[in-house]
């Protein structure tokens, strides 16, 4: 059975085949089919009950690349993870990463996503040159922003259903070593996170805070945390070897290790870890895709799985909406391992549904915990719609329609790019 | 050590053989490239040549043939020494995978079956056996199968063809250790391939295309005489040929 990260919704297709060549008609299976990739995304984008998912990580070739320029074609299979084992000893670095290193290049345009450096460099799409899109009837189109400006803008961000991606040519940026320099800095409150932000956002590429969302800090509120800026080192530092330590968590734990007392020793703990102000040498891996190094993270969770909430308000409701969810998330007593906050730039995406906008962006994830989660979910979507915002929705397995909606008003004019044999659970709950 | 400077991968967009192909490029190996289907083998070729920096093909070589048709063996044979001048490594890696069901309702699929896994393979290694010979060295592989260790009702025309091709590999070790040329028999178990799609291939006994080819790698260049891949099917093939025969046809395997 194939799932999303974070286990829910669980669903049953009626087939799964894995594809293996480009350019061949799509399988004879029933209708309709949806492109799945390495499943990392959280819900149901990638799922496509009682119809068919079409596996994608056979498609892993490169086409061509230019040394000179960086340019790069390739399957829509591939990994980031095998982008970046091919690129980085060339010199050229994918010019915007996901959190995790384990999503196919068809997935990250499907979803527009956006990394650390969004102020700088924007999400994935600005930087896609073409792309191939197998069309159910057929037609193979050449997709690119220049010729064919409405299918690029459908189909960056347009969570696969605009037909299958075969290809896609990104272009890379050069760097000069696997590594980073990268700084961190604890806050004591939100007020001191945008003054910090403003700052670090002219001067550092990538950026990111990380939030203890249970324990109050200055002022008793929460919003305390620890921010972070990173960029491409120009040099690697003289003990140039690195070596990850992989760590698996095995096998579902009978219940959820994520609970009250856990949240809440964990958000302190990582609170009080130690902090470099100034830059120091870091692997690229480790502070790009921490969490790449624990194997199925997701199972900590247990078998019931876990909700993400991920959420983009716009500048002028920024600072008052973090506020406000963060609240509403402490006064309901649960709280997130890991909550992210960042501020996109001010720049506007390249797909008709991608994620990024202007404003600041909230991250969390939630144990399942039936009721109590629904109703918290309730409240913080209350805050997000009165703010004019909207939900990411790779990280979303429940946004009810008109939150997708409001969030994605350009939906209707999407909907006409849609392949009428691709779908997927996702889009059938919000536009049913 | 074999040293694989200079290989020919026959069946070569299969998933094993593509995954050995992109082992090899990292070792900075010249490749040859045979293949069944056209544009798979450009799709495999043009991958390799991103990642060996070669985009003007020049290390990263390849030709189409069907190798079940044996006739064309000396042709491609032929092409593959002159584009690589001399060859030192050659891995046969086409085959099928049979519907036995298919197979015991017609002789000719029978037939068909054993000659594109057992006798078409066969003639190549006849074929190409007397220039190894000649030289005094090299390292000569194929893919045979767990399959071909006892015959089982589920696939015993597969496991008829690779347990076949299995002795035929023994005898050729034996003729051609006497001049220095290396005969690997390889023996996958279950691997993750479109070969096996359909079957439910969750569990510990699945391997992924990259772990076998890693070990056929290590194999042929260690020039090993068996290999099973992943060596924990040495002992389960050890424990499945042990069972006698009586209580053997009682399964259903």
């Amino acid at each position: 059975m194939t799932a999303s990260w974070n286990r829910i919704p669980r669903v049953e297709h009626a087939a799964e085949v894995a594809l293996g060549w480009r350019g061949r008609a799509l399988p004879d299976v029933p209708r309709p089919v949806l492109a799945h990739g390495l499943g990392r995304s959280y819900g149901d984008v990638c799922l496509n009950p009682e119809a068919s998912l079409l596996h994608t990580p056979g498609l892993d070739r490169f086409v061509a690349f230019d040394a000179a320029t960086g340019e790069l074609t390739a399957e829509a299979g591939v990994s980031l993870d095998a982008l970046l084992r091919f690129a980085v000893p060339r010199g050229w670095f994918p010019p915007v990463v996901p959190g995790t290193r384990f999503v196919t290049l068809g997935g990250a345009v499907a979803n527009d996503v956006h990394g650390k450096n969004h102020h700088q460099a924007g999400s994935f799409g600005d930087h896609v040159r073409a792309l191939t899109l197998r069309r159910s009837d057929g037609q193979v189109l050449e997709v690119t922003p220049e010729n064919t400006p409405e299918w690029f803008a459908a189909t960056v961000g347009g969570l696969g259903l605009t037909g299958l991606i075969e290809t896609v040519t990104l272009q890379l940026s050069p760097v000069r070593s696997a590594w980073m320099r990268a700084w961190s800095q604890r806050f004591e409150s939100l007020e001191a996170f945008w003054e910090l932000n403003a700052q670090a956002e002219r001067e550092w590429p990538y950026t990111v805070a990380w939030i203890d969302c249970l324990n109050p800090g200055a002022g008793g509120r929460v919003g305390r945390g620890i921010y972070s800026g990173g960029r491409h080192a120009t040099t690697a530092p003289r003990k140039d070897a690195w070596h990850e330590r992989r760590r698996s968590i095995p096998l579902d734990p009978p219940v959820s290790l994520v609970n009250r007392l856990t949240l809440r020793a964990f958000n302190h703990l990582y609170y009080r870890q130690p902090v470099h102000a100034t830059p120091r040498a870091v692997h690229h891996r480790p502070w790009l895709f921490p969490l790449d190094a624990i194997r199925h993270w997701n199972r900590i969770y247990g078998h019931n799985g876990f909700y993400q909430y991920q959420c983009v308000l716009p500048p002028a409701a920024s600072k008052d909406g973090v506020q406000a969810l963060l609240d509403a998330i402490a006064a309901s007593g649960q709280g997130s391992f890991l909550a992210v906050l960042k501020t996109f730039g001010d720049r506007a995406a390249p797909g008709l549904l991608s994620f990024p906008r202007p404003g600041a962006t909230l991250a969390l994830d939630f144990p399942e915990k039936g009721r109590d989660t629904e109703r918290l979910f309730a409240r913080l979507d209350a805050i997000v719609q009165e703010a004019g915002g909207a939900l990411y929705p790779a990280k979303d397995a429940r946004m009810p329609a008109d939150v997708f909606r409001q969030g994605f008003p350009r939906w209707e004019a999407f909907a006409a790019y849609v392949d009428p044999e691709f779908s997927s659970g996702f889009w059938r709950r919000v536009t049913a | 050590m074999n040293p694989m400077k200079n290989v020919v991968l026959f069946g070569a967009t299969s998933a094993i053989a593509s995954a050995v192909a992109r082992e090899l490029v990292d070792t900075g190996a010249r490749l040859f490239c045979v293949a069944r289907d056209g544009e798979a083998l450009e799709a495999l070729l043009a991958d390799l040549r991103v990642r060996a920096d070669d985009p003007d093909g020049t290390r990263i070589l390849g030709a189409t043939a069907d190798l079940a048709d044996t006739d064309g063996h000396a042709a491609i044979w032929q092409q593959a020494q002159e584009a690589l001048g001399e060859v030192d490594s050659v891995l046969l890696a086409w085959g099928t995978l049979p519907d036995q069901a298919a197979c015991n309702a017609s002789v000719d699929e029978t037939l068909q079956a054993i000659h594109v896994n057992g006798t078409s393979a066969i003639a190549l290694l006849a074929r190409i056996a007397p220039d190894f010979e000649a030289r005094g060295r090299g390292v000569i592989a194929a893919i045979g199968s767990v399959a071909g260790d006892r015959g089982r009702q589920s696939n015993y025309a597969y496991g008829t063809a690779k347990g076949m091709l299995a002795i035929y590999l023994q005898g050729l070790r034996n003729r051609l250790f006497f001049s220095g040329v290396d005969v690997v028999t390889l023996k996958p178990g279950f691997v993750r391939t479109p070969m096996t799609e359909g079957f439910n291939r969750a569990g510990a006994l699945w391997a992924e295309p990259e772990t076998v080819a890693r070990g056929i790698v290590r194999a042929m260049r260690r020039g090993r005489d068996v290999a099973y891949l992943p060596g924990k099917w040495w002992v389960i093939m050890t424990i499945i040929r042990l069972i006698p025969e009586y209580l053997f046809k009682r399964l259903k395997l």
